[in-house]
């Protein structure tokens, strides 16, 4: 990030997030950095992108950021509202989500996702992490999936302690080899630009970075040897009309209407 | 059909030391007097369930009432981590606690398997996840599974199964009863029917104890011959939020942040809010 950006890190992060989005997609949303960036999408160029809510919530319209994935708001604004059983068994699980939009505290070269325990042995952690929640099934069944995740050497790692979520396992033929029915994770967009399975592979590579920020700098915040695309991409610096729309959730409101007529 | 009684009676009567005790609410309408009733009443041993322990579950680990925790996902919703959950599990502090973990998916199945009164449940999910493989971590001595490969007998293909849960007692809190123990509940109804259905006994608190139930959208029904024991109390679900009530007190659940990272800090908020406090007022 150049030093007289007129935005930060993580507002480029979410804006890139949104970017993925298509408009008329269905999209199982998880709460945090995921939300904004769905919500964004929805008050920018994807009005019509449907947000599904692992609370049961199936085209939920909010009109700000939900505080969590219970906010009455959700439920009122929904097209349905479905039991937690249901939206696992009838919704999610036959494959008819096209995206779920995951967070991670920690992620390997293969896009397995850990958010169970970090260090230690598995009965005494040096770090207890909140586990699972809807994530494993989301990354196993949506058709494909998008994590969005602050970069650190830390958190990008070689191998995850402990698998959670299961992106593209050791490596080519173990999603089908596991029975996993989506497709796996297409993209990892972080705070300094987006990663995309080698199509080989499958070790997620460097295919894109944001205005300022190098290369040498996103391989000095992964913990495995990152592989840099030939030629990657530099991807669009904020919108005014996306800075709006972003910085008007965090004051309580989205001007859903307000933000898409900057477009 | 269902006791309506005071709070205190209802946890005194149906809850026990050593019980299985699943708490729900999907984020939205989660019991919170009740799990501070059962803290002020001083259970011990409990087999915590719950797919969220949010922060009702952060206090009563805290406070020393589990023995063991149940659950998918245990953090503070759109804060952080729980401190106290993290403190025994990490330190064993003030008891050590066992916990048997699971994705959403694998709860909400077990709750429904509970609720048909079958003793497992099939989905797909679990593949490659070291969720599958917890009983071979530590040498072997990781807990006893409650996930394993199923083969299906029609086609071949080899799903999952998990096993249901039948808690001693589930907890819920509701919108609205009426005087013969029919309770109601609306908005995100989460896993509720499921895990009254699933347990032995129940404690239903509600906001209102009202003449008549009038429809009202997407509502569940919990007719009052499945509840043992309703109980009114008004703003029960507080700080989470009771849709057509009450929202969620966001500074509450930011504040605990601090409250729960420090064992004086929580242990004088546990006196002053829970011990100190008479039932239902908490």
């Amino acid at each position: 990030m150049t030093s007289d950006a007129d935005y930060t890190a993580d507002e480029m992060m979410t804006v890139s997030a949104a970017r993925a989005l298509r408009d008329g997609m269905t999209c199982f949303v998880g709460i945090g950095l995921p939300s904004s960036a769905a919500n964004l999408a929805r008050a920018t160029h994807a009005p019509s992108l449907v947000l599904i809510y692992e609370s049961g919530t199936i085209g939920a319209k909010p009109d700000r950021l939900p505080l969590s994935i219970g906010d009455g708001m959700l439920a009122e604004t929904a097209d349905a509202v479905v039991s937690v059983p249901e939206i696992f068994n009838y919704w999610l699980q036959p494959g008819r989500i096209d995206v779920g939009f995951l967070g991670a505290a920690q992620i390997d070269k293969f896009g397995n996702i850990n958010t169970t325990v970090i260090g230690g042995d598995y009965g005494s952690p040096k770090v207890r992490l909140p586990g699972a929640g809807g994530a494993p099934e989301i990354a196993a069944s949506c058709r494909e999936v998008i994590v969005v995740v602050r970069q650190h050497h830390r958190s990008f790692v070689e191998r995850v302690d402990f698998v959670t979520s299961v992106g593209y396992g050791s490596g080519r033929g173990d999603r089908e080899r596991l029975g996993l029915t989506g497709a796996g994770p297409k993209k990892i967009i972080t705070d300094l630009g987006v990663l995309e399975p080698d199509p080989e592979t499958l070790e997620f590579t460097l295919t894109g970075l944001y205005p300022g920020v190098s290369a040498s700098a996103a391989k000095e915040r992964t913990g495995w040897d990152l592989s840099i695309a030939a030629d990657p991409e530099i991807i669009a610096a904020p919108t005014p009309a996306e800075l709006d729309a972003l910085r008007s959730f965090k004051h309580g409101a989205v001007p859903v209407g307000q933000a898409r007529s900057h477009q | 059909m269902a006791e309506i009684v005071a709070l205190a009676e209802a946890v005194e009567r149906a809850i026990h030391d050593g019980d299985a005790v699943a708490m729900e609410g999907f984020t939205h309408l989660i019991p919170f007097a009740a799990g501070q009733e059962v803290i002020r009443q001083r259970r011990r041993d409990l087999t915590l369930i719950r797919m969220t322990p949010d922060l009702i579950y952060d206090q009563l680990i805290g406070a020393g009432c589990a023995r063991k925790l149940i659950f998918s996902w245990g953090g503070n919703p759109g804060v952080g981590s729980l401190h106290r959950f993290r403190d025994a599990v990490e330190h064993s502090w003030p008891v050590p606690l066992e916990i048997e973990e699971h994705s959403h998916a694998g709860m909400a199945n077990r709750y429904v398997a509970g609720a048909s009164g079958i003793p497992f449940a099939v989905l797909r999910g679990y593949n490659g996840t070291d969720l599958y493989r917890l009983e071979t971590l530590n040498g072997g001595g990781g807990p006893v599974p409650t996930i394993k490969p199923i083969r299906c007998p029609f086609t071949g293909e080899t799903l999952t199964a998990v096993s249901a849960l039948r808690p001693d007692v589930a907890v819920i809190h509701a919108q609205r009863a009426d005087r013969t123990g029919n309770v109601q509940l609306w908005g995100i109804t989460g896993v509720q029917k499921e895990a009254v259905l699933a347990s032995a006994r129940s404690v239903v608190t509600v906001e209102e104890i009202v003449d008549e139930l009038d429809p009202r959208p997407g509502a569940v029904v919990l007719p009052g011959w499945t509840v043992t024991f309703v109980a009114q109390a008004r703003g029960g679900a507080h700080p989470s939020y009771a849709l057509g009530y009450s929202i969620r007190d966001n500074d509450y659940y930011v504040a605990w942040d601090a409250i729960a990272r420090d064992r004086e800090t929580f242990t004088r908020w546990l006196d002053d809010q829970v011990y100190a406090v008479p039932a239902g007022q908490s």
